[in-house]
Parts: C-alpha cells; sequence; structure tokens
C-alpha cells in the first residue's frame, strides 16, 4: 500500500517539476509542440511547393529559428513591463509608417519598407500588427468595461489612423489584419451588441448609396472584380481558376507528395507564397487540409483558454485579440484560394514561405506564452 | 455634488471577456466548418470536374484580342483595316531550351544574327507563363512551308494567323491617321494589361493614337482545356471580345489628292477647313512617308533614312511645324484694332515706305519700298501695307494685341482630336520676363503687327484664325473624326467664341481680304483670275533668316534652303464660306505668287464640279465674279 501511495505521489511530483520547468523559462508546453509540427509541415509543403528548392527551405528554417528566439524572449517580459512602453512603441510605429509613406523604399511595387542600407530593413507594418492590440488592450483596460461610447470613439482614432496609412501604401491585407486586431480588442472589451448591429445595420444603406450616387463605372468595375474575381480571368482570376482546379484534382487523399501537376507546372502563381493551400490540398487532399485545420483549431482554441485564464484585464484582451486575428489569417487566406472571398494579400500563417510574417506570428504567440506564465497563482491551472 | 465614484469590478470584467471567448470559439467553429464544407465542394462533389481538367489535360485562359476598328474618310472610302497576316510565335515554357530552338528557327528559315537578337528581345516582352509570343511577322508561303516541313525540331513554335493594320492608301494619311507599331516597355507600363493581353500592337501617332481606346476595343477570351503538348481539345468557356469603334474622317480623299497634286512635289502644307463645323476637310504635309512600314516593324536601315532626309518626311509640318505667321495674321490684327476702338474702317495713316516710332530713330520698312501713300483698313490689307499696322499694332499695344491673338488660337492647341499638336508661341510681357528675363520693347510689338518676331504658329492654327474670321468669330475646335461608331466627338474643353462690340467690323475685313483677291490692286489677284466665286484671302511670307536693318532681301544671295516659306490663308465663297484654306510651301518666297495658286486649286477642287462649274449646292448665295477695277 504504502509503495503504491509512493508511486502515485512520486509521479505527480514529476508532473509538477516538468511544468514548473517550463514555467519557469515561460514557455507553454502545448502552444510549442503545436507550432512545432506546424513548422515540420510547413517545411515538408514549401518543399514541394517551391519546386524542390532546398534554398528557400533553409531560408525558412532560419526564419523559423529567428522567430523561436524572438517568440522566447518576448514570453521572458512581464505583460506589465510591456504595456509600459506600448503608447511609445504605437507613436514610433506610426511615425515609422509616416515615413514609409513619405520617402518609402519601393520595393514590388507597392511602398512598405523601411531601408536603411547595411543596416536594416523592415515593413513597419509588421511591427503595428502587435503594437496595434496592444495600444488599444491598454487603452480599455483602464476604463470601466463595457467601453463607453467615448472610449470606444478614442480606439476607433487610434486603430484608423495606421489602417489609412497602411492601405496608403496600398497593402490591403495587411491593413485589414490591422483593422482586425483593434476591433477584436473592443469585442472582447464588451462592446455593446445594439452598436456592433446598429453599425453594420448602417453600413448597408451607405454601401447602397455610394454604389449608386457616388461612383464611377470603372470603380464599380473594380469592386465587380474584386468581389467575383472568376469575371477577371485574364487578371487575379486567373490565379483562382489556377487555385481551384489545384485543390479540387486533389480529392479526397490528394496526389501525393511531390506529384502535384497544376502546381509544378508554373500554372499556379505564388504557389509557395500566399496561394500555398492549393499545393496542400492538391498532394494531401481534403484530409491534409482538414489535418491542418486541427492543427490551427488547436492553437486557436489554447490562445482562447489563455485569454480565459489571463488574471489582468490587459492580457486577457491582448491575448483575445491576438488569437482571434490569428484566425482571420487563416479564414481569409483559405477563403480567398478556395474562391469564396475577394483576393487580398494575407499569408497562411506558418506555412507560407516569407520570413517578416513569421518573425511577426512567433513574436505574437511569444506575448501569449507571456500573459500565460507570468500569472501570480500558477496552482489554478 | 459628489460623482458616484467608479470601482473597477475585476469579477465583473473577467465574466464580460470569459463570455465574449465564448462566442469567438463559436464563431471560429461555424466558421471552419464553412471552410471544410468548402473544399468538401471542392474537392468531393466537384472532383471529376477538377482532376479531368488536371489529369492530362490544362486549362488555359487565353485571350482573344478584339478586331480594331477601321477609319474611313467622309465618303466611305477605306483608310486603315486589317488585313490577315501569318506570324510565328512561340511558347517559352514549351520549347524546352528555347535559345537552342530559336537557332533552328535561324537556321530554317537562313535569317541573321541581327533577327535572332530581335527575336531574343520579343521573347523576354512575353509577359505571363504558357503565352505564346509572335517573334516574327508577314511570313511568306515559303517561310510557312519551311516551318511546316521542320516542326518535329521546333517544339513550342506555331504559325499563327492574326490580323495586321494596313493602309491602303499609302502616303496620302501618314500625317493625319498615323500609323501603329509594337507595343514598346514604356507604354506596356501604362496600359490596362488584361485588356491588351492579347494585343501586341497600338497606335503611335495621329488618329490611330489620339483614338487608341475607341479603336482597340474590349478583349475577349477563351478558358480552353488542352493537352500536354499544348493543342487545344476544346473550349469550356468563352467571353467574346467586343470589337473596336470605327471611325469616319472628315477628310476627303479626292481633295486630299488634289492639295497634294498642288504642291506639285514642293514641301509643304495644305490644311482644309468646313469653317461652319471644324471638320478638316484635307491635311496635307509633304513630303510624306508609307506608313505600313511601321506597321509590322520597320528596318533600322529604312528609319534612319527617313529620319536623316534633309527633306524631313517624317515631320509633320501642319501640327508641329512652327512658323511666323507673316502678314496672314493681318486679319486678325485689323479685328483687334477695330474692336479695341483705335481704329475705324476710314481711319488712314500715310505711308512714306516705312514707320518709325516717335523719339526712336529706327525704320520699320513697308515691303513696297516707295511707300503707298494715304492708306485706309481696306487698302492697308489689300496691299498689305506694313506702315499701316506698325502702326496700328503700336497703338493696340502688346497686352491687347496678345489677347486677342490668343482667341484666335495663336500660341493655344486649337485641335480637338490631334496627337501632339504645338502650341506655337504668342509672346506677351509675362512671357518674354519668364523667359528671357527682360522687358518688352515696344519695337517688338511693331514688328508683332505685321506677324513676325517672337510669334510662331503651326499651319493649322493659321487655318483656324482664318476660318474664325470666315465665320464672324465663332469657335468649332478642327477636328478630324467626324464620327466615332455614328457619334460626333465631343468638345470637352471649348473655346469661348469671339464676341465683337460690332460686328459689322467682321464684314469690313472680309471686304479687306477680297479685294487681295478681286481688288485691281490686289496681292493675290492673279490666283482670282476666272474664279467661279469670290475668294478672301491674305498672303504671308515667314523669314528663315533674319535680315539686317537696311539691307534688301535678295533671292540670289540666298541658299534654296534659307528662301523665305510663303504663306496663303483664304476662304470662299467669301459671302457664305464652305472652306478654309491655309498653305506653307518651305522656302516658295512669296506667299501671292506660289502660295495663293494652290489655295485656287483646292478651292476649285472643292467647290467646282467636274465640268467647272460652281456645285449647286454652293450656288445659292454665290455672286457673279468680279474683276472689275472698282478702286481706280
Amino acid at each position: 500500500m504504502k509503495s503504491n501511495f509512493d508511486r502515485i505521489l512520486s509521479s505527480e511530483d514529476v508532473m509538477r517539476r516538468r511544468a514548473t520547468f517550463l514555467q519557469k523559462i515561460h514557455v507553454d508546453g502545448p502552444l510549442l509542440i503545436l507550432l512545432l509540427t506546424l513548422a515540420a509541415g510547413s517545411l515538408f509543403v514549401l518543399y514541394s511547393a517551391s519546386g524542390k528548392s532546398w534554398d528557400l527551405l533553409i531560408k525558412q528554417a532560419t526564419s523559423f529559428g529567428i522567430g523561436l528566439v524572438s517568440m522566447f524572449v518576448i514570453a521572458q517580459l512581464e505583460p506589465r513591463f510591456m504595456a509600459r512602453w506600448v503608447p511609445a512603441a504605437y507613436v514610433i510605429g506610426v511615425l515609422l509608417l509616416v515615413a514609409v509613406d513619405v520617402m518609402g523604399h519601393n520595393a514590388m511595387g507597392a511602398t512598405r519598407w523601411i531601408n536603411i542600407p547595411g543596416v536594416i530593413r523592415f515593413q513597419p507594418s509588421e511591427f503595428m500588427k502587435i503594437i496595434m492590440p496592444a495600444t488599444i488592450a491598454w487603452y480599455l483596460s483602464k476604463r470601466t468595461l463595457p467601453p463607453h461610447l467615448k472610449h470606444v470613439a478614442v480606439s476607433l482614432g487610434l486603430i484608423g489612423l495606421p489602417f489609412i496609412l497602411i492601405v496608403r501604401q496600398p497593402d490591403l491585407g495587411t491593413s485589414l489584419l490591422i483593422l482586425a486586431s483593434g476591433t477584436f480588442v473592443l469585442f472582447m472589451a464588451g462592446l455593446r451588441w445594439r452598436w456592433i448591429i446598429s453599425v453594420v445595420a448602417a453600413a448597408v444603406p451607405v454601401a447602397v448609396g455610394m454604389w449608386f450616387f457616388f461612383m464611377h463605372d470603372y470603380q464599380k468595375q473594380r469592386i465587380l472584380t474584386f468581389l467575383d474575381p472568376e469575371s477577371d480571368p485574364l487578371g487575379t482570376g486567373w490565379n483562382i481558376i489556377q487555385s481551384k482546379a489545384a485543390i479540387g484534382s486533389g480529392g479526397v487523399f490528394g496526389k501525393g507528395w511531390l506529384m502535384g501537376t497544376q502546381s509544378h507546372l508554373d500554372f499556379l502563381p505564388e504557389s509557395h507564397t500566399d496561394f500555398i493551400i492549393a499545393v496542400l490540398g492538391e498532394e494531401f487532399g481534403l484530409v491534409g487540409i482538414c489535418a491542418l485545420l486541427l492543427i490551427y483549431l488547436l492553437l486557436i482554441g489554447r490562445g482562447l483558454v489563455i485569454t480565459a485564464q489571463a488574471q489582468t484585464l490587459y492580457g486577457k484582451l491582448l491575448a483575445g485579440s491576438l488569437t482571434m486575428t490569428f484566425f482571420v489569417y487563416v479564414f481569409v487566406n483559405i477563403g480567398m484560394v478556395s474562391g469564396l472571398l475577394p483576393v487580398v494579400g494575407v499569408p497562411l500563417p506558418f506555412i507560407s514561405y516569407g520570413g517578416t510574417s513569421l518573425v511577426t506570428l512567433l513574436s505574437a504567440f511569444g506575448v501569449l506564452m507571456s500573459v500565460h506564465t507570468h500569472r501570480k497563482w500558477i496552482a489554478q491551472v | 455634488m459628489s460623482q458616484p465614484i467608479r470601482l473597477k469590478d475585476h469579477e465583473k470584467d473577467a465574466r464580460l471577456v470569459r463570455s465574449r471567448v465564448v462566442v469567438g470559439a463559436v464563431a471560429v467553429v461555424v466558421l471552419i466548418c464553412v471552410l471544410i464544407a468548402r473544399l468538401y465542394f471542392l474537392q468531393v462533389i466537384q472532383y471529376e470536374y477538377h482532376s479531368t481538367l488536371s489529369e492530362n489535360n490544362r486549362v488555359h485562359v487565353q485571350p482573344i484580342p478584339p478586331s480594331r476598328g477601321l477609319i474611313y474618310d467622309r465618303n466611305g472610302v477605306v483608310i486603315a483595316d486589317n488585313r490577315p497576316s501569318f506570324s510565328l510565335s512561340m511558347t517559352r515554357e514549351r520549347s524546352g531550351d528555347w535559345t537552342q530552338v530559336l537557332d533552328t528557327i535561324v537556321q530554317v528559315l537562313e535569317l541573321t544574327p541581327d533577327d535572332r537578337i530581335i527575336f531574343e528581345k520579343r521573347m523576354k516582352q512575353g509577359r505571363r507563363p504558357f503565352e505564346p509570343v509572335p517573334i516574327l511577322f508577314e511570313l511568306t508561303e515559303e517561310q510557312i512551308a519551311r516551318i511546316a516541313v521542320n516542326q518535329f525540331r521546333l517544339p513550342g513554335v506555331e504559325v499563327v494567323a492574326q490580323l495586321v493594320r494596313h493602309y491602303p492608301q499609302g502616303e496620302h494619311f501618314a500625317h493625319s491617321v498615323g500609323y501603329m507599331g509594337r507595343i514598346n516597355e514604356k507604354e506596356l507600363k501604362s496600359l490596362d494589361p488584361v485588356n491588351y493581353s492579347g494585343t501586341h500592337h497600338m497606335g503611335k501617332t495621329g488618329i490611330e493614337r489620339f483614338y487608341e481606346p475607341e479603336l482597340h476595343g474590349q478583349v475577349g477570351y477563351e478558358e480552353v482545356e488542352t493537352n500536354a503538348r499544348g493543342r487545344v481539345l476544346r473550349v469550356l468557356k468563352r467571353t467574346d471580345p467586343v470589337p473596336g469603334k470605327d471611325i469616319v474622317l472628315s477628310l476627303d480623299i479626292q481633295l486630299q489628292e488634289a492639295a497634294e497634286a498642288a504642291l506639285a512635289g514642293r514641301r509643304g502644307a495644305v490644311v482644309a477647313l468646313d469653317p461652319s463645323t471644324g471638320e478638316v476637310l484635307a491635311m496635307v504635309s509633304q513630303p510624306s512617308f508609307d506608313p505600313n512600314l511601321f506597321v509590322t516593324g520597320i528596318s533600322f536601315k529604312a528609319y534612319s533614312e527617313l529620319r536623316d532626309s534633309v527633306d524631313r518626311p517624317l515631320f509633320n509640318r501642319i501640327l508641329r511645324g512652327l512658323y511666323p505667321p507673316g502678314s496672314t495674321i493681318k486679319p486678325a490684327v485689323a479685328i483687334a484694332g477695330l474692336d479695341t476702338g483705335v481704329i475705324t474702317a476710314s481711319t488712314r495713316v500715310f505711308d512714306p515706305g516705312y514707320y518709325m516710332l516717335p523719339n526712336y530713330d529706327h525704320k520699320y520698312r513697308n515691303w513696297n519700298r516707295t511707300g503707298d501713300g494715304w492708306v485706309d483698313l481696306d487698302t492697308a490689307i489689300m496691299r498689305s501695307n506694313d506702315t499701316y499696322f506698325y502702326d496700328l499694332a503700336h497703338k493696340v499695344g502688346i497686352d491687347r494685341l496678345s489677347a486677342y491673338l490668343n482667341k484666335f488660337g495663336i500660341g493655344q492647341k486649337v485641335s480637338l482630336d490631334m496627337f501632339e499638336e504645338s502650341p506655337g508661341l504668342m509672346p506677351s510681357r509675362d512671357w518674354k520676363r519668364v523667359t528671357r528675363r527682360q522687358a518688352w520693347f515696344p519695337g517688338e510689338t511693331l514688328i508683332l503687327g505685321i506677324g513676325q518676331g517672337y510669334m510662331q504658329a503651326t499651319p493649322l492654327q493659321l487655318a483656324q484664325a482664318t476660318a474664325l474670321v470666315a465665320n464672324k468669330g465663332k469657335w468649332n475646335r478642327p477636328h478630324l473624326a467626324r464620327t466615332v461608331e455614328g457619334q460626333k466627338p465631343v468638345d470637352k474643353n471649348p473655346m469661348p467664341d469671339i464676341v465683337l462690340r460690332d460686328p459689322s467690323d467682321w464684314a469690313k475685313v472680309n471686304h479687306g481680304m477680297q479685294q487681295v483677291m478681286h481688288g485691281a490692286r490686289g496681292t493675290a489677284r492673279k490666283a482670282a483670275i476666272g474664279a467661279q466665286y469670290r475668294i478672301a484671302g491674305k498672303s504671308g511670307t515667314a523669314q528663315v533668316v533674319a535680315i539686317r536693318q537696311g539691307e534688301k532681301y535678295d533671292r540670289s544671295k540666298v541658299q534654296e534652303r534659307h528662301r523665305d516659306h510663303a504663306l496663303f490663308v483664304g476662304f470662299a465663297p467669301a459671302d457664305s464660306p464652305k472652306i478654309v484654306v491655309a498653305v506653307m510651301i518651305e522656302n516658295g518666297e512669296s506667299g501671292s505668287g506660289v502660295a495663293a495658286p494652290v489655295v485656287r486649286q483646292v478651292m476649285d477642287a472643292w467647290l467646282l464640279d467636274p465640268q467647272g462649274h460652281l456645285k449647286p449646292e454652293y450656288a445659292s448665295n454665290a455672286q457673279p465674279p468680279e474683276n472689275a477695277a472698282r478702286e481706280e
């Protein structure tokens, strides 16, 4: 009996010690496991999508490494410490966006980069993806909830300024993500349902009025093509037609790794960046995509648990917004590649090739870990 | 009154956020289900469809270029049409090692290394994957046969039939209709990439360029299924292109030919307008060139020959040629004098053969050194008396003169639909201060009065200024397109009509211009001999090189290319003008002697029937010819 009791106790002891170790270094186990799974899967798909390019693979793996380090570093910072610096970071971010607007370096036909040759080259809009929700969370966590109209108005102003600057770059995808990250904080803070409903209700007649009274024919045409890219098969519609054929031809189980035909014959443009889900769909089928969606769902679920368990209001709002924004990435990207949504430049998180977005996303998860592991009474888990 | 103290209720906040987390989780699950449903639809329900498309066959979207609108003259004669032509196109993705295939093409067709360089350049202009790029145009029967025999060595190469622009009238309309050419990289950036995805040529000059959007039309497309070798198996979906709009020009090919014949090989320009509508009836700039050369790519040698020729055939003298208007501007200057009130029709000036400004000793010479004695307005126009107009310009002053001549279109773009028209130059005090950093000198006003000095105008502007006198100040911008797909072109930037305080002033100037042609001492009376209708006209001379004070223009001393340009403007019938003609003959020297007969021939060609009688539609208001010496 006694030995048995001992054994139970000792196994509990081991559990606690392991948890303690991870918590000591401020890393959340479930999140880390899911992220590493995604990273491994991403390299697999990318190898196929890039046409077996080791070069690209090594770059992506390096970005992953850098992202994990930055996640780890951010996880060490206490949320309260971060909150203190958020207003300054917001001001710096907006100033950088203005700088990009004024004299930004022109890359890929759109101005998004700050470039000091030999020193640094980065997109201030990526930086804003984390600073934006942190700012609104910082602001609203000092007010009574649900927020008053005045505080909602101030929040919308804080969101609107960087949003407009990024739309002007023009980078519709990123600006929408930033808009979403800011408004999700408002939503998490208990923005009144009747306000949400009345804004949506007011938007409809305004849009209809604009359409009939203020827009030129060419503007209407542009919006119609945007909403229905397949009406423009020589422009953006071409990508959609090809990506639908790629996904559809994958069937339930897919054609097998490296066996996709659509993506390998240059039919599919941007197959390793925004449209990479089409390669996944073609080679691994519905099963592959569902597996990916499951991992995303678990990540989001963990994020929402962290939100619910966060002790400070600031932590709750920030974690909730980051998690929901992550979902927006997933939904908009898969929706657009499968022809459900208009084409805006949103990458598939952790799978699409691209170092900057990888580092930003992992940093956001670093924030989540920080919120979760710096709580006062761990025992409550 | 004390405010209630608000304490943060942490437990309530936490509950609120937690309820929102639940709402968010539900939304996430629902939307993930939407995505899975969409993928189920694509990958399970539509699996058969997508998998047949993708197994051995491939889906392609092929642009179908619209057929370009045709261009007709006012009587329906075709000026620009589309002719089928065979070209060689190559698809890089299907050619394997495409540079090697290019070598094979060069070898099979026995071409030169220069051609190969051009092919390579054209291949690099390809815009999308699997897009066939045309690299050689106008294949001959023999070339097609050679390609067919060697097809097995030429993967990804095919002979394609396409429509190519053709100008059956050759040189006649090169300066008005213009020509088409291959789209270059700079132009590609400014064009709508979707609408031009199947198009490799665009208008480069003239009507072809100005009405490019109308002539081009809207691209169509085909979604086709091809096998692995690129052969089309079936068409899945087709949207027809919208063909370009046809344009009917106001130009008349017979009048155009008559005007060219009247120039008789001399270098020069002829513009004929209908003053009541602004329609351009003839537009000649000689020498000209064959626009067909440019359509499929002119060889470098042929182009440099055209470009470097001393006769400048590529130079559009009507729109870009800048000349001092000389005495042809005098009718407009006379209108300025009458309307400002500084003269009346009976004001007289004594002409001793020169004019001197008070307190200056510079003599401004009349062309007639002996002087014309007492001169009134009618005589001044008839004799083209410089002294009278020096005095008139001095009295009007530079500011008012500049303003009036601006109203006549000098220094402005006057046309409605002509590409790269030069605005010319109407000097003013401000202009001189800005460009030369100098004050305006009174002497410069004087020479403006006889159309010399800084002033520069195109033959088109001279024609339009004359049309305004003929039409009593009513502005109609000169235009070449009569209708675009049945629609008249709209003037979006109309010029204000010239409204005079006393509209009868128009008739006074008109009468003076008639005296030029029909008066006993009229400078161009020889050109009007035997006319079936009354003509109003004015000659002019544009100096090519300046003549120093006290020196006389001596043709024997002047090189042929430095001789004066001959100018003449006129309209007829004088009482109800149906046609305005402006003529410039390079180095022609005498406006009344050389240019006036050309004007007369063009008017005859328009107003007379083949038997030499006035056409009945122009005869209603016509008066019997009058050559009697009335003044003497």
